[in-house]
């Protein structure tokens, strides 16, 4: 057995962030109450960091390294840098969140820091280990930071709630990758694709071992019927923890679908078409219906998170370079527009009131017109209007599912987001046309209100322009 | 002359199916007691350690009988990992009794809709 010098360079981002993380740790410990600031500073100085590392690594080739158990792709780098950008805003967004409900501590900057380590060690994941231990640091670090609250009754229930489904859905993963362990003899992704692709195995012990893992994943994405823990979840959560954890981790979990399914069990797509197909529709279906019902917007906004994880398995079912792309694609958007959306209940809400009831938004129009207006966009966007960027996303899928003759499946998505515009549109019924119960003003500190607008206007800019992000995209799969 | 011992295993009486078949007994019944349960939640997070167990059984055996050593090494990080989650539960459960003085996975239903 011979040992080879691993490739440390291409982990650089990773140690940076590890290490960074343990000196916040250390640092918060002498920091008083009044200088927390300077955690909150170091944490976005880690992202940037990690941003320009992962900048600097960025090349068009595909590196392993560490014994074949880490890969580093265009897809990796650019997820990792969306990831970055994403946790990037979601800390401008919930400081003052943070601050007014005694929040503000560095456990909740740590913790999503060991997270976005674990989302890059999953994203670069070339093996069941590698792809497991980044998955659990991840899910571990979301599990304390839902309980982070603890005189608040509903996020110790939901955290519980998280922590028990998570925990289960974890261990079905794992058993899934034991069997195909035991049936293809490695853990090697790679070595593992290859196997199969030789095609002496018992296709039957490999499904069986596909279905346990598609569980997993299928619960991480949040697909119906593994999607029970998410209105809870982010409905029980402080909204400053749901809006991290209903955005970068889908597109950790993005990455892990495609690790699994493109690069580990390629050649059993036929096998995983179908199942994902149904799993897409029942998302579409169940995620568009069920939020109709909703009074409480976090909710809502979690049974539409539901049916857009369905739309993003629209694009990897349909098996094609182009479609994995599109998946890509509507992930990074969805995050963006989720950042938006629960911002939207951020900027509502002040000490003593969530703002998580839809009768909450009633007339805001008269109250606040240009916030009315971020809204209305943001709105118009998740429920797929042009020319905002969520449409882009929604037709970039479609057409990756008709080149591949499932003309059926695209009916039935368009079907739903029909459906599922009524309970974005009226939300904007509820701002632009219903009397206010209240005529205060909004009145959100500067950062955060210049950050919402910043966040609303891209999602039109993008909308406007959105070829950048999707040659980009692109380009991660198609070389 | 030293015995070969892993010969004498791979060719003993226990064979690979009877490995494999403890693991499935011991997953499905934490499975089951995962959803039969609705007592207490302490149950809960015995049924998840007893599921990553059966995991842990299939790996070695299957680690063993394949003559490869990374499947045991898999193990020894499942089980680093199952006592970081069993530490998280365990203090997710103390701060849900603090709050509502019951660990009743009945009572668990505040959050509905």
């Amino acid at each position: 057995m011979n040992f080879e010098m691993p490739n440390f360079a291409l982990a650089m981002p990773e140690m940076f962030v590890l290490g960074m993380t343990c000196f916040i740790l250390m640092v918060d410990m002498f920091l008083s109450e009044r200088s927390r600031v300077v955690t909150y500073l170091l944490a976005q100085a880690t992202l940037v960091g990690a941003f320009i590392l992962s900048l600097s690594l960025f090349s068009p080739l595909r590196e392993l390294s560490f014994s074949n158990t880490f890969v580093l792709d265009p897809m990796a780098s650019l997820l990792k840098l969306a990831v970055y950008a994403v946790v990037f805003t979601v800390f401008l967004y919930t400081r003052s969140y943070l601050r007014d409900r005694n929040m503000y501590t560095g456990e909740f900057y740590v913790l999503a820091l060991f997270g976005v380590l674990g989302m890059m060690v999953m994203i670069s994941a070339h093996s069941f280990l590698t792809l497991y231990l980044g998955l659990e640091l991840l899910s571990l670090s979301m599990y304390a930071m839902v309980a982070l609250q603890r005189d608040n009754r509903v996020a110790s229930e939901a955290a519980m709630k998280y922590f028990l489904l998570g925990a289960m859905a974890s261990a079905m993963l794992l058993y899934g990758m034991s069997m195909l362990y035991g049936v293809t003899g490695s853990l090697d992704l790679g070595e593992v694709s290859q196997v199969i692709a030789e095609g002496e195995i018992n296709r039957l012990l490999l499904v069986f071992g596909l279905v346990f893992m598609l569980v997993g994943v299928a619960f991480k994405l949040g697909a119906v019927p593994f999607h029970m823990w998410v209105p809870d979840v982010y409905h029980g959560a402080p909204t400053a923890v749901t809006q991290f954890i209903s955005t970068a981790p889908k597109l950790a979990a993005f990455a892990l679908l495609i690790r699994l399914l493109v690069d580990g069990l390629g050649g059993l797509q036929h096998e995983w078409h179908d199942i994902l197909v149904l799993l897409a529709v029942l998302s579409l279906s169940v995620g568009n219906v069920i939020a109709i019902a909703q009074s409480n917007i976090k909710r809502m906004l979690a049974y539409s998170g539901i049916s857009h994880a369905g739309f993003l398995l629209l694009g990897v079912l349909s098996g094609t370079p182009e479609g994995y792309a599109a998946g890509m694609f509507y992930a990074i958007v969805y995050s963006i527009m989720g950042l938006a959306g629960f911002g939207m209940v951020l900027l509502m809400s002040r000490v003593g009131f969530e703002a998580d009831a839809l009768e909450d938004y009633k007339g805001l129009n008269q109250r606040s017109p240009w916030f009315a207006l971020m809204m209305m966009f943001i709105m118009f966007s998740m429920a797929g209007v042009p020319p905002f960027i969520g449409f882009w996303a929604k037709l970039s899928v479609l057409q990756a599912i008709v080149s591949v003759d499932l003309i059926w499946l695209a009916a039935v998505a368009v079907i739903f987001s029909v459906i599922g515009a009524y309970y974005y549109l009226r939300v904007i019924k509820l701002m632009y046309f219903d009397a206010p119960e209240t005529t205060t003003a909004l009145q959100p500190g500067r950062e955060l209100s210049m950050v919402f607008s910043a966040n609303a206007l891209l999602i039109l800019g993008m909308g406007i322009f959105p070829s950048a992000l999707m040659a980009l995209c692109l380009q991660a799969f198609v070389l | 002359m030293p015995r070969n011992v892993s010969d004498d295993w791979g060719q003993g009486m226990i064979a690979l199916s009877d490995y494999l078949t403890v693991a499935a007994i011991l997953f499905g019944l934490s499975m089951a007691g995962m959803f039969i349960n609705r007592k207490n939640i302490i149950i809960l997070l015995m049924c998840i350690e007893l599921m990553l167990l059966a995991v842990n059984i299939n790996f070695i055996a299957f680690s063993h009988f394949l003559g490869d050593v990374a499947g045991q090494i898999f193990v020894f990080f499942i089980l680093t990992v199952a006592a970081a989650e069993a530490a998280i539960g365990l203090a997710i459960l103390v701060v849900l009794f603090r709050n509502r003085g019951s660990i009743n996975v009945a009572d668990m239903d505040t959050l509905k809709g």
